[in-house]
């Protein structure tokens, strides 16, 4: 009892004195509640079927230059659903759609979308006509079924198939609500992905950002979530306050960001379901920077007592207050490494900006950036094996190091592109890059070969990009 | 009983955190109290010509002669001569008017990282807030906020534009 508030909890104690702040608000309507994706069996093909990962390549160049045509999803009846105005056929060509847009606009494989294919009928799904797509120069096949059910749900099939071995490589079904149609699209694109790269899936996720808007010394700053591809944009707050820095649970229940809705800034967990929002911490001192442990269990966040930032955690579910740093510089953020076990940080202890490396406990600290310029907004991999940040040194640059400090690599050269976030199979990164005099900022992505780079399509400016794990 | 003991606990920690960066101290420790936010977000603008109501920002900044905002360096949080004579103007101001309180606003320059200037503003405001409470202003008269690199009143991607957004602000609560 006395050992655990030895050196944690002394802030509680503080805070227990004070009276709980008013709550106040700047929170738009609550977000429809969603069915999930179920997935089901589907019928098997006339084709042989591969066994084993017959099509994983190792070298990342011979995959890049696989040709997959995706052709529009056929439909067994085209019949009015609520998911396209135009009926079960339309949003079979929609759905092919999202998986080739997936595919090409992160520089993955040499898709052929429907817009340039022919139609495939609903009974060559299980049977194609291989001589076809052998003709167009195709090595691989996606193709697949939209049904709508009685209850207006949709069952979605994905049928995978080698062209030249006149195989199928995989299959899988889905039923969805008809208004969460697009994450079958996403789990057929993270299907082929997976299947082909050998790699884990990345595409059904979501992305929360900050939307910006308005001129540099006014600019309005509002949480945002969307999809990895950028549909359906949803605003959670209504722009009154300055809002930034928000992180996805793992579980995608709930939002943590910082909020300047009382005049202060301070770390609020926004509960996606109820949309309501609580205070991380009851505290009066500024809270910034938090952060989900990887099991969802604790906050880490950042705190300024008497002007002294340190690294602090608390339960998620609340409890005592607990102090990681105490160096007499600032020590900021920070990310947890995929197993909880240890924490990457940035301080400016030695007189700039640098990143370093602790127990999840605070234990055993140590600072591993060495590279000149200054470095910051560490971002462990889901992999475990790299941490991104931020390399400043002239330009603002998304460079990645291995956990042990070596292996700098520059992903990108730009003006100034901060604050790195990674795909949940970590391949990727995205970031913000703002333009130097105006002040505008975008959002960003690159993969690790550095060769794909991308703005994402946005509604409006944006930044602090928070990408969450694969959708459960 | 075990209260006081956290009171005594954190008053030395609190201590030890600013011993090793400042060698001046505010009296009391740990925060800030932070009253509700009545502060307009603004810190900048000149004074009137007019005669400005006492306790008002207006009549604040002519009186200490438009010194209501101190600079500082890259990454730096230092007070320096010229933000003495600020202070010290900001002071004797306070010290004429016991019951004005105010909200010190410390600010970035953009060519920072987010998370890192919010961590600077605030420490630079409390630089500020610790020299006015050296010179003998009650801790209780004087809120702080951070703006990190938020809030820029130079909108150029110049020095000269930098150098002006890195400041703390003294604003007048009404």
């Amino acid at each position: 009892m006395m050992k655990a508030l030895g050196k944690a909890a002394l802030l509680l104690s503080a805070a227990l004195t004070l009276p709980v702040l008013a709550q106040a608000q700047d929170l738009g309507q609550r977000l429809p509640p969603e069915g999930g994706v179920d997935r089901v069996p589907v019928q098997g093909s006339s084709s042989p079927q591969a066994d084993g990962l017959t099509f994983t390549v190792t070298d990342e160049n011979e995959w890049q230059d696989l040709s997959i045509a995706i052709p529009a999803f056929a439909t067994d009846r085209d019949q009015p659903t609520p998911a396209n105005a135009q009926g079960t056929a339309a949003l079979g060509r929609a759905i092919g759609q999202v998986i080739y847009n997936n595919l090409r606009n992160n520089g993955l494989f040499r898709p052929v979308g429907p817009d340039a294919l022919p139609q495939t009928g609903f009974a060559q799904v299980t049977a194609p006509t291989y001589s076809v797509w052998s003709a167009r120069g195709n090595e691989m096949l996606l193709q697949g079924f939209v049904r709508a059910g009685a209850d207006n749900r949709l069952t979605i099939g994905c049928y995978l198939y080698d062209v030249a071995l006149r195989q199928e490589v995989a299959r899988e079904g889905w039923v969805v609500q008809p208004g969460e149609w697009r994450r079958a699209a996403h789990k057929c694109a993270d299907l082929v992905y997976s299947r082909l790269t050998g790699e884990n899936p990345f595409f059904d996720s979501r992305i929360a950002y900050i939307a910006e808007t308005g001129p540099k010394d006014n600019r309005v700053k509002r949480l945002a979530i969307m999809d990895s591809d950028g549909a359906n944009h949803r605003f959670i707050t209504n722009g009154r306050s300055t809002a930034l820095t928000p992180r996805f649970s793992p579980d995608y229940s709930k939002l943590l960001y910082l909020s300047y809705v009382d005049g202060n800034p301070r770390i609020y967990v926004y509960d996606v379901g109820t949309g309501t929002q609580r205070l991380v911490v009851e505290n009066r001192n500024p809270t910034i920077a938090p952060r989900w442990s990887p099991d969802g269990r604790y906050i880490m966040f950042s705190m300024a007592v008497a002007g002294n930032t340190d690294i602090y955690r608390v339960p998620a579910a609340g409890g005592p207050v607990e102090r990681l740093t105490d160096a007499p510089g600032i020590d900021v953020g920070g990310s947890y490494s995929p197993d909880g076990r240890s924490i990457v940080f940035e301080s400016d202890r030695s007189g700039s900006q640098q990143i370093y490396i602790m127990n999840a406990d605070g234990s055993n600290q140590r600072r591993i950036s060495f590279h000149g310029g200054r470095a910051a907004t560490p971002e462990w991999s889901p992999r475990g094996d790299q941490i991104a940040f931020t390399h400043i040194a002239g330009n603002f640059r998304i460079a990645t190091m291995t956990p042990d400090g070596r292996n700098l690599r520059h992903l990108t050269n730009s003006w100034q592109d901060e604050a790195p976030t990674w795909s949940p199979n970590g391949r990727i990164i995205q970031f913000f890059r703002t333009e130097r005099g105006s002040g505008r900022t975008a959002l960003w992505q690159v993969d690790l070969t550095g060769r794909n780079e991308r703005q994402l399509p946005t509604p409006v400016d944006g930044s602090d990009p928070a990408w969450g794990p694969i959708l459960p | 009983m075990l209260k006081s003991h956290h009171l005594v606990m954190a008053l030395a920690a609190g201590t030890l955190v600013l011993g090793g960066c400042r060698s001046r101290a505010p009296e009391e420790l740990p925060p800030t109290p932070v009253p509700p936010s009545t502060a307009p977000g603004t810190g900048v603008g000149t004074g009137t010509g007019g005669a400005a109501q006492p306790g008002t920002q207006a009549h604040f900044e002519q009186t200490v002669g438009g010194q209501t905002v101190i600079y500082f360096d890259t990454d730096r949080y230092n007070i320096d001569s010229a933000d003495q004579a600020a202070l010290q103007a900001q002071a004797q101001y306070l010290r004429q008017f016991p019951n004005v309180t105010v909200t010190i606003e410390g600010h970035a320059d953009e060519r920072g990282t987010r998370e890192y200037n919010l961590a600077l503003g605030e420490r630079r405001a409390n630089a500020a807030r610790n020299y006015l409470v050296g010179l003998g202003i009650a801790d209780s008269r004087i809120r702080t906020v951070s703006y990190g690199k938020e809030r820029p009143v130079a909108l150029g991607s110049t020095e000269a534009a930098w150098a002006q957004n890195r400041r703390a602000v003294t604003v007048v609560i009404n």
